[in-house]
């Protein structure tokens, strides 16, 4: 018995101090007791947001390791900064391996959640809603992971974001899945960041619903290795309502997916409907750039087979009554620019049919173009390599109920 | 027994008055170094009536010759430096302040007659880095208290704008301070210390030697004998440059608006914003030559809207005079 009791103590002191679960209630201080819960928190504890609405003045911040922050469901647990009176977001994350899970932020005065430098996080079931719907006042981004290894997004849904609902910047290892973005600007971007997989989310009434883009004058550049599959991108139709000057203010309306200056993109299996500019779209960055070390081209994009029905029949593009005129009513799915290396640009399965624009050089606008049929472009490629595409499987294991 | 208890506590206190009147009071080491003291008064830092700021012989206090703004609070500002130990001098950035160290801030707002201090922040370099600590001051003035979680007051500005003041919570702090990771002080650069202090420092053993490269940036108060470029250089460097530079809070953004950066496209001109979102107004740069109002840095400078306003943290209202010192600046660009 006694060297029972003996072996039972050596066991629990080899093991990691319990976890603490710190329990929130909405309510009087509910700020202060939020916040002083982030800020107390251990790494391994869990922080648990009973239901009803907690009303916030004032960003929250998260920087503690391995810290689980749990609402009661997406519409049970809603974080309210429609009051809110500083701060850049909602929620602020820069701590690694943190798990967001099961609760809703709305109208944040800036971002919703952007987690900052913060590798391995999960964004599960989380929403962000700015309640007016679109306007150019709304805050930019709804979930925000940037500069961070290992992104797992899942179950997220993101109205009225005047940028991007979900975007993912300066990041590697990513995975955006079974999420809906919602009436933003941009429904899920891809910027500047590589091994990303997008698969199986909605993207609806955007203005553009999915972007992979790469931008110069940034400390991480050379997006790509991106997959775009099994997505359904359809009515993608509402105006543009970016403030000018930020990068989605211009995108067209009715953009269904789009890659810009991106290095190998697999865009194949996903259901694209009425997205009147263009279903499926493959440029250069538009504009004129000094940056040495960036390649605005897209190279190496494969548009393998994808189910499309009416794109292109309102397309925001100068000239769109001749084009429309030229193409028998309604424009090919697929959309590109006519910039790089043809020979290494692109890779499209045989079904899909497509134009051009021909443009003759790099950030002029679309000066010179001679929109054409695309011909004689190689088909895909039986395989493409998906080693290192996605978001650790690590941070698959913590999605469980 | 219980007499005798009595008996020896008053003894202890008659003894701790006598060592008081006796030696200069210290700073409490063991407070700076270890754990989240409760209250402003553990460390020791000043003596008197706590309200009235006097510090120790042991603390120092210091200005910088051009202040971060925070909505025009009045700051008193301090360093500790441990017996037996020496600040070294790191060219023209930071002083290299010894584990043990402290940096204390307070901020304090005119009422009437009467100064009011309102918050003191801490910033505590113990064994495995430095920590920041945000302090309440209670309404009779005699205590400040640890507000981990930060908090609001209101107060009116030397301008007369009745503002709901903020007081950061302790990651709020990080978000200022915190550089590749790791939480740093931002104030004392050499550069921005005049040479007058910090050959006082030396002179009381408590910095090697005047660093080089200090005391280049302007006066605040006499910044019209300055040249434009420097002064809004300087306003730049100690209001934004903590965040946007590499490695720290806004370095996602690709700005970098540190004094020693000289490349024009890393301090705006002509930079597309990257998340700029609604903050981008309507304009397409960061900063246009020659015209202040198409630049993204001044409408966001020029904005008291959460969201919009920069910076994100640590004021409500517009600072007019830096804004007019960054919008010569601009004007003053060749386009």
């Amino acid at each position: 018995m006694i060297r029972l009791s003996i072996a039972a103590m050596a066991l629990a002191s080899a093991a990691p101090l319990a976890a603490e679960t710190h329990s929130i209630v909405p309510g009087a201080n509910a700020q202060e007791r939020l916040q002083e819960a982030l800020i107390l928190a251990e790494p391994g504890d869990e922080i648990v947001l009973a239901a009803g609405r907690y009303a916030l003045t004032d960003g929250l911040s998260l920087d503690v390791d391995e810290v689980t922050v749990r609402g009661a469901g997406m519409d049970g647990t809603v974080l309210d900064f429609t009051a809110q009176e500083g701060a850049g977001e909602g929620l602020l994350v820069t701590s690694d391996n943190v798990t967001l899970r099961d609760f809703a932020l709305e109208n944040p005065k800036g971002d919703g959640v952007k987690s900052k430098g913060a590798d391995n996080i999960v964004y599960h079931r989380i929403r962000v809603t700015w309640t007016r719907g679109p306007h150019p006042e709304n805050g930019a981004y709804g979930v925000y992971p940037v500069e961070s290894n290992g992104v797992l997004v899942d179950g997220v849904k993101v109205t009225g974001a005047s940028d991007a609902g979900i975007y993912v910047g300066q990041s590697n290892r990513i995975t955006v899945r079974n999420s809906i973005a919602e009436a933003n600007v941009a429904g899920i971007e891809i910027e500047n960041s590589r091994n990303a997989l997008v698969e199986r989310n909605i993207a609806t009434r955007n203005t553009g619903g999915i972007l992979v883009f790469d931008l110069p004058d940034l400390p991480v550049m050379g997006g790509g290795n991106v997959v775009v599959e099994n997505n359904l991108v359809v009515a993608n139709d509402t105006p543009n309502f970016a403030p000018p000057g930020n990068i989605v203010a211009n995108v067209r309306r009715g953009t269904g997916i789009m890659v810009m200056a991106n290095d190998r993109v697999l865009v194949k299996d996903n259901i694209l409907s009425g997205n009147p500019t263009a279903p499926i779209m493959v440029i250069a960055y538009t504009q004129p750039f000094e940056d040495e070390r960036y390649n605005p081209y897209p190279r190496d994009v494969t548009i393998g087979a994808n189910l499309i029905a009416d794109g292109g029949y309102d397309p925001q593009i100068e000239g769109a009554e001749m084009l429309l005129q030229a193409f028998g009513g309604e424009l090919p799915p697929l959309m590109w620019d006519g910039l790089g290396d043809p020979a290494t640009t692109l890779r499209v399965a045989p079904e899909i049919t497509g134009w051009t624009l021909n443009l003759p050089a790099q950030g002029q606008g679309l000066a010179g173009a001679q929109p054409s049929p695309i011909r004689d472009v190689p088909a895909p490629e039986a395989d493409f390599d998906r080693e290192g595409i996605g978001a650790p499987s690590a941070l698959e294991d913590r999605l469980g109920s | 027994m219980i007499g005798r208890a009595v008996f020896g506590v008053a003894l202890t206190s008659a003894l701790a008055a006598m060592a008081l009147a006796s030696k200069p009071q210290m700073v409490n080491d063991l407070a700076v170094r270890d754990g989240m003291p409760q209250k402003l008064s553990d460390y020791g830092f000043f003596q008197g009536n706590a309200g009235d700021q006097r510090p120790v012989e042991q603390v120092t206090s210091y200005r910088l010759n051009t202040p971060l703004y925070s909505d025009g609070a009045e700051k008193l500002r301090f360093v500790y430096v441990p017996s037996g130990t020496i600040a070294k001098a790191a060219g023209a950035d930071l002083l290299d302040l010894p584990v043990g160290s402290a940096l204390i801030k307070t901020f304090a707002f005119d009422q009437g007659q009467d100064r009011r201090l309102i918050e003191t922040r801490v910033l505590l370099h113990r064994a495995d880095g430095w920590v920041a600590l945000p302090y309440k001051w209670n309404a009779e003035q005699s205590e400040a208290t640890l507000a981990l979680a930060g908090g609001r007051v209101d107060v009116t500005t030397p301008t007369g704008e009745a503002i709901s003041y903020r007081i950061p919570n302790k990651n709020q702090c990080k978000e200022c301070h915190g550089l590749n990771g790791a939480v740093v002080p931002i104030g004392p650069k050499a550069r921005n210390l005049s040479r007058e202090w910090l050959s006082a420092m030396v002179e009381t053993g408590r910095l090697d030697m005047v660093p080089e490269g200090a005391d280049v940036l302007p006066q605040w108060e006499n910044r019209g004998s300055a040249s434009t470029a420097a002064v809004a250089r300087a306003y730049l460097d100690v209001n934004c440059a903590h965040c946007h530079r590499p490695l720290a809070g806004a370095s996602n953004s690709g700005l970098d608006l540190r004094w020693e950066q000289d490349d024009p496209h890393a301090l705006g001109v002509l930079k597309r914003p990257v998340a700029a979102g609604r903050g981008a107004g309507s304009h397409l740069f960061d900063i246009v030559p020659g015209r202040p109002d198409q630049s993204i840095l001044l409408y966001r400078m020029a904005s008291d809207e959460p969201g919009v306003a920069m910076p994100e943290l640590g004021k409500a209202t517009v600072d007019v005079e830096g804004t007019e010192a960054v919008r010569k600046w601009i004007e003053g660009m060749t386009p």
